[in-house]
């Protein structure tokens, strides 16, 4: 009897071993596997990086043809600052995006700020402080509007901000009385298109301070975090305790006030005002805001990759100019880079959950 | 052919992976009957509903027949109809911006050329329609005016309807659990309406979980179980009780249950007079260290308890009272619970507990972004550390927080999200079915850590319709009917099959206690 319960015991010991050496094994198999075979490193590099590769071979493509001009360092100078504004008015438009929200409204903000520092600074004889601080209000004011309809009447933010943004044409046509008001202040001209620093006219540092605060909110505060939650999954982030209404309706109000600073530079940068070029710059916030969600951090409205986006359509519309190419490719550039943005941006997302 | 029967199903098998959905079911339905189809979850019940509707391919050898007809299998579910066979399911398949009447003609405006439609005839013909089933309904009124029983009764009056005109036959029509989410006096009227329908001469399956009502309206009923057929009994010479022992499988006597033995702790949390949309009112409790299951058939109102108390949907009353406070829950909201130490797992992984598109790191790090933040601000390293850590200890695999969440298999990103909100040490944990769509293993893995916060102190309220994880985990499971608590369930009587049993014998205790 003894006997054979030693033997059982022993075969059980063996079969115990047994087990643990096949434990180890999955063990050191599930090891192996745990950091999945991710993506190749080179994909994402070159995802990450490319716009800014694609940039570098515009200007080489566009030099070849047009050596003096495309290579001098004056005409980039002069390109970064007079679309110092579009970058401005995209870093705006791109904090709505990503709470999930569109804001159509942005170039009207734009135009209305830019025509109320003329009207008050000129037709008013207000001083020039006043005038951009209730330039910065009337943006605040249309943010509050929007977030009111889109919010608190649950209407869709492209409707909403359709509507706003024609009122506001309205409005400035009757503030300007449909004309071209000039004559603003020296001392707003001077702070931002005449001052350089290392040649580049102040506005365009206005927009890489604006980027590097944006890119830092959005990168390394909780806020920035719960953003992109709230535009991401809207559910979650509610349930999650984030006030998904207050984080909505701030990122409204942020984009209209960031577009009527753009407004403020746009009057500086010529020192006059009109009642309608500014809403040309709609489209091209739309398309760099979507084209640089494709670059630097792929698949996220980011603010690096915004200007990195404006400058480079910037540059492929100087070129085309140097080249003598009629005006209307402009709005091909711009019309095609939007479409073209937005397809890679979601071939973007629809990849990656799947690698 | 003409004695052939309404509907005749043979041998009819389906496979998922691995395991037998169904298993050689047969089922015959006579003309002018009402045939009821009964079972619990993963019964078959509904395998069969879907392959008879052609969503399922099932495997080869079976066979479907209708009035005789052979029907080509995977069933063609555009052309069925032609042969004699319509589905009224849950989802009604109205469309709630349209009227009465555009929905009525809506299979034909779908699929006929129709240039000159005109309204004033499909109003004549809705009205006509109506009366024929002595319904008052406005053909003219938007569907989302509608009260729940009207847009019901709308959908069978279509189906029917759809049968009439597109069919020689008489038809057959499958009601899948059309009555769950009506109240009592609604039930009445849809039986009317089915009386009439099988007075026209059609035959009708009733797929229900509620034992009562299939007693009340069938002539005989098929009960399915783990994917085999049991029995077709005559419902006239089938008493309740012989009906529960063929779903659940087993004669009602005593049970030798399990049970974990319930901490002797003080109440830690108490819901005192909770009512909601088709709940209420409920008072209950639970203790610190406890797991207290709520569950019940589908419609019983268990399932709106977690989230009407973290405030994720809004209670019409009621108070909780939870550390020496008591706290309106008519007003909660998500902050307010989270800051009271109350977590809130959503059953809808994707879209309510988690976002698949966002990296597992921000998805675990989102509760706690101001305490991962250096002076310098928050870095992705630190927030993919700390969540590399959180999944280490809850076994995520693979663990890698970079991923984002919906690389994850269920059971993992499920662990994940759990991970989530027990890095808050909460007080209470609510949690809305953690282990639905989750495999075997990770399911043990999400006990074990659920277990783990209960001995730390937490109380968790589950609820869930699985019957056999309630067992497991619960010390104490409480069944709903009608929006109410009807039997607690501990110690030794807290098994799957009393679960089970508790849940099918639970339309009739309300009834008794009314």
């Amino acid at each position: 009897m003894t006997d054979t319960r030693d033997m059982t015991d022993n075969r059980i010991e063996v079969y115990e071993e047994r087990i643990a050496a096949l434990e180890e094994k999955l063990r050191a198999f599930e090891g192996r596997l745990a950091p999945p075979p991710s993506r190749r490193p080179g994909t994402e590099w070159a995802e990450r990086f490319g716009l800014l590769a694609a940039w570098i071979l515009l200007i080489l493509i566009l030099g070849s043809f047009r050596p003096d001009q495309m290579f001098s360092w004056n005409s980039y100078a002069a390109m970064f600052g007079s679309n110092a504004m579009i970058v401005v008015l995209t870093l705006g438009l791109i904090i709505p995006l990503t709470t999930g929200d569109f804001d159509l409204s942005v170039a009207s903000t734009m135009a209305l700020s830019s025509m109320m520092v003329a009207v008050l600074n000129v037709r008013m004889d207000w001083s020039i402080e006043g005038a951009i601080f209730m330039a910065l209000a009337a943006g605040v004011a249309v943010g509050a509007i929007n977030a009111l309809f889109i919010l608190w009447f649950r209407i869709h933010s492209l409707i909403v901000t359709l509507g706003t943004g024609y009122f506001i044409n309205g409005v400035v046509l009757w503030i300007s009385s449909s004309a071209v008001i000039s004559g603003v202040s020296m001392d707003l001209v001077r702070v931002v298109i005449m001052t350089r620093f290392l040649g580049i006219p102040l506005a365009f540092w206005y927009a890489v301070l604006l980027t590097a605060a944006l890119w830092y909110v959005f990168q390394h505060t909780a806020l920035g975090r719960r953003l992109l939650f709230v535009g991401r999954g809207r559910e979650v982030a509610r349930l999650s305790g984030v006030n998904v209404n207050r984080a909505r309706a701030g990122a409204l109000i942020a984009s209209s006030t960031i577009a009527a600073l753009a407004g403020v530079l746009y009057t500086g940068m010529r020192g006059s005002s009109d009642p309608s070029s500014a809403l040309a710059f709609l489209l091209p916030a739309f398309a760099a805001a979507f084209l640089g969600s494709t670059t630097l951090y792929p698949g996220r409205f980011n603010a690096p990759g915004a200007f990195v986006a404006v400058y480079f359509l910037s540059t492929g519309i100087m070129g085309l100019n140097f080249l003598g190419v009629p005006s209307f490719v402009q709005n091909l550039f711009y019309g095609g880079g939007l479409v073209i943005a937005v397809s890679i941006s979601q071939l973007i997302r629809k990849r990656r959950p799947m690698d | 052919m003409t004695d052939a029967p309404a509907l005749s199903v043979t041998n009819l098998s389906k496979r998922f992976g691995g395991a037998l959905a169904l298993d050689h079911v047969a089922l015959e339905v006579r003309r002018g009957e009402v045939h009821g189809l009964l079972g619990s979850n993963g019964s078959g019940k509904s395998t069969l509903i879907k392959i008879l509707a052609g969503f399922h391919d099932p495997e080869p050898g079976g066979e479907v027949r209708l009035y005789g007809r052979k029907v080509p299998l995977p069933v063609p579910g555009a052309r069925v109809r032609e042969m004699g066979l319509a589905f009224v399911h849950q989802h009604l398949g109205l469309i709630p911006s349209l009227t009465v009447m555009e929905n009525l003609a809506l299979g034909d405006l779908a699929t006929t050329h129709n240039w000159g439609i005109s309204w004033r005839a499909e109003e004549a013909r809705a009205a006509e329609v109506f009366a024929r089933y002595d319904l008052a309904l406005d053909p003219r009124r938007e569907v989302f005016t509608l009260s729940p029983v009207e847009q019901a009764l709308l959908a069978i009056v279509r189906a029917v309807e759809d049968l009439r005109t597109a069919s020689k036959e008489p038809g057959v029509l499958v009601l899948d659990e059309p009555t769950p989410f009506l109240p009592r006096a609604g039930v009445e009227q849809l039986f009317r309406l089915v009386r009439a329908a099988k007075d026209e001469g059609a035959s009708v399956i009733f797929v229900s979980h509620d034992v009562d009502e299939v007693r009340e309206i069938t002539d005989r009923a098929t009960i399915l179980r783990d994917g085999k057929l049991i029995d077709t009994v005559v419902t006239a010479d089938t008493s309740h009780d012989a009906f529960v022992e063929r779903i659940i499988g087993r004669a009602m006597t005593a049970y030798g249950g399990a049970g974990k033995a319930r901490p002797n702790a003080e109440p830690l949390a108490e819901v005192v007079e909770l009512t909601g949309p088709g709940l209420g009112p409920v008072s209950l409790e639970v203790a610190e260290g406890e797991i207290l299951g709520l569950t019940g058939l589908i419609g019983a109102g268990y399932d709106a308890v977690p989230a009407l108390l973290y405030g994720a949907r809004n209670a019409t009353g009621g108070r909780l009272r939870l550390a020496g406070q008591s706290i309106r829950l008519d007003t909660m909201e998500p902050p307010e619970a989270l800051a009271r130490g109350i977590v809130y797992l959503p059953a809808d992984r994707m879209g309510a507990a988690g976002v698949g598109s966002l990296p597992v790191s921000d998805n675990i790090g989102l509760p706690v972004l101001e305490r991962l933040r250096r002076a310098a601000g928050l870095f992705d390293r630190d927030i993919r550390q700390h969540a590399g850590s959180l999944g280490a200890r809850a076994g995520v695999k693979p663990n890698a927080p970079e991923l984002p969440l919906s690389a994850l298999s269920g059971g993992n990103a499920q662990k994940a999200l759990l991970a989530k909100w027990l890095q808050v040490e909460p007080r209470l944990m609510l949690l809305d079915e953690p282990t639905q769509g989750v495999d075997v293993g990770a399911r043990q893995d999400i006990w074990d850590a659920l277990d783990g916060a209960a001995e730390g102190g937490a109380a968790i309220l589950i609820g869930s319709t699985d019957y056999e994880q309630l067992a497991q985990l619960c010390h104490r499971v409480l069944v709903f009917a009608r929006g109410r608590i009807v039997e607690e369930l501990t110690g030794e009587r807290l098994d799957k099959d009393a679960i089970a049993e508790a849940c099918f014998r639970s339309t009739t205790l309300t009834a008794a206690a009314e």
